[in-house]
């Protein structure tokens, strides 16, 4: 409930902030709304060739894409900016601030900047998954939308934990604000099938920078072609992440000992 | 002449010199630029085996030589101005740049040369692992290679002139994302990226031959690959020529326009 509260305040810091700059609303929605009428544009492009790629029909790629989308929201709304802050903040030795707060200081950074703009990308993504179920006639039963909640949920907390572990090496290394682009860049590979890549790049994107959890499974459970494999390799790396990216955080503060001051 | 040699020598040694510093940033910031074709080489890969072979005159080998080409084209030819300059005209730090006895141009141009000297260390190597990795068939030769490189010549200028004269629209707006979102988002259709212009529909197809993404991209792909006839390799140069004068004019006038109206800010 306290966590809970706490979100909700650092929700409406972030509302307050952006209020001073409601310019920047529309430019994000002419972005957000760019950005899907690109995507959609290739995939008719590309469609307009071919049936299914690699397996997939249209519009089991277009509820890929509102993943793709969602997920996208989600890191740029809070992962990606409270991570930034954090890498920044230990630079200059702010964080300190964050340690002295009667608060677990992982979940304190985790949360610290939120971009309330970005909801514009999550609701498209989610409108966008929507209507592609509609256009298949909402043929989905109970089963898998619980499959599709359960992996959306372990990708997501994944990807989560991935960037957690990138930002906790500032403890070690100053300056590697740098490091979080790597993922920025690896994440346009996800708005297509992870199946269709070479074996090499399909690795990558799945144990190294694990994008085929956080899009393309979901998106899978979605279309019917979830293997139980898939959900419960899923899980499983989910908890071991979780737990493994908090025992690196710990290791990482450790190491902090403020830097200015 | 002999002055702009030294100038320019001396603007590329300090901008490698500074660029080096940053070598670790700067691979970083190359993955997409690698990532972008193979995600699209892979996607139409795909789709031609689903084809039986080929989409359009288009095999996968022929998507591989095409992308491999044109991720080389691209990284030599893109250049980063108009995401920096509304940053330089609203934080006043244009004002050092007017100081300076010589059009701003000249500096930017040469750090971007600088930056694609030492980059080549990178997107060689990438081009080089991406040929034995798929396999594309690219055949060599000489005279196509030498016109090529005069395409790319242009296409470098070209393209610096028209995202130059972008780069200035700062001075009217003070903040460009919107803008060069959307010229990133047409680049990326009409300059072949997404895929080849001739498996384009029609109507885009017409609005890549008017543009000048085409002509600063896919052209000289193309032209590499020896997929384009006499008539339409000098209609391409044509397209070049038009463009390159198109960007040198529009930079002498919005520049002298946009000078008359910046007041350094900040500072």
């Amino acid at each position: 409930m306290y966590y809970l509260k706490l979100i909700w305040t650092f929700f409406r810091i972030g509302i307050l902030n952006e209020m001073a700059y409601r310019v920047n609303f529309y430019v994000q929605l002419l972005q957000s709304i760019l950005s899907l009428g690109t995507a959609i544009a290739g995939l008719a492009i590309v469609f307009s060739h071919t049936d299914t790629l690699g397996g997939w029909q249209a519009v089991d790629i277009l509820a890929l894409l509102g993943v793709f989308m969602f997920v996208g929201g989600v890191i740029g709304m809070v992962i990606n900016p409270s991570m930034s802050q954090l890498m920044d903040d230990v630079l200059r030795g702010i964080f300190d601030y964050t340690l002295t707060k009667p608060c677990d200081a992982q979940f304190l950074a985790s949360i610290s900047q939120i971009r309330v703009w970005r909801l514009t990308d999550i609701l498209l993504g989610a409108g966008v998954l929507i209507a592609a179920l509609i256009y298949r006639g909402l043929d989905i039963g109970p089963h898998e939308a619980l499959a599709f909640a359960f992996v959306l949920c372990t990708g997501g907390s994944i990807i989560y934990s991935f960037w957690l572990m990138l930002a906790t090496l500032t403890f070690w290394f100053l300056r590697i604000e740098n490091i979080l682009h790597i993922f920025q860049s690896m994440y346009e590979a996800g708005r297509w099938p992870i199946g269709i890549y070479p074996h090499w790049l399909r690795y990558i994107l799945t144990f190294l920078v694990p994008v085929a959890f956080a899009i393309t499974v979901p998106a899978e459970a979605l279309s019917g072609r979830l293997t139980p494999e898939s959900m419960i390799t899923s899980g499983l790396l989910c908890v071991f992440l979780l737990a493994f990216s908090r025992w690196f955080w710990k290791r990482g503060l450790k190491n902090y000992s403020g830097a200015s001051a | 002449m002999k002055h702009y040699t030294a100038t320019y020598w001396a603007f590329f040694k300090t901008s490698l010199l500074e660029q080096f510093q940053y070598r670790a940033a700067m691979a970083i910031w190359m993955i997409s630029r690698i990532l972008e074709p193979i995600i699209y080489l892979t996607v139409w890969t795909t789709v031609a085996q689903a084809r039986g072979g080929s989409v359009g005159s288009y095999s996968p080998a022929d998507f591989a030589a095409y992308y491999i080409v044109l991720m080389l084209v691209n990284q030599f030819t893109f250049s980063w101005v108009m995401h920096i300059y509304d940053f330089r005209i609203r934080q006043g730090e244009l004002s050092n740049f007017l100081l300076k006895p010589i059009h701003p141009i000249h500096a930017d141009i040469a750090e971007n040369i600088a930056y694609k000297v030492l980059t080549a260390i990178i997107i060689f190597p990438t081009a080089l692992l991406l040929f034995f990795l798929f396999d594309p068939n690219l055949a060599f030769h000489i005279q196509t290679f030498a016109v090529f490189l005069l395409a790319l010549g242009i296409a470098f200028l070209m393209r610096f002139f028209i995202e130059w004269t972008l780069a200035l629209v700062a001075f009217w707006t003070t903040r460009n994302e919107a803008i060069n979102q959307m010229y990133f988002t047409l680049g990326l259709f009409l300059s072949g990226r997404i895929a080849p212009i001739d498996l384009l529909p029609g109507a885009i197809q017409t609005l890549a031959d008017a543009l000048p993404f085409r002509w600063a991209v896919a052209f000289p792909v193309e032209l590499m690959l020896g997929r384009l006839s006499q008539e339409q390799i000098l209609n391409g140069f044509t397209m070049q020529a038009v463009w390159l004068l198109a960007g040198f004019l529009l930079i002498q006038l919005t520049w002298r326009l946009g000078v008359k109206k910046y007041s350094a800010v900040g500072s």
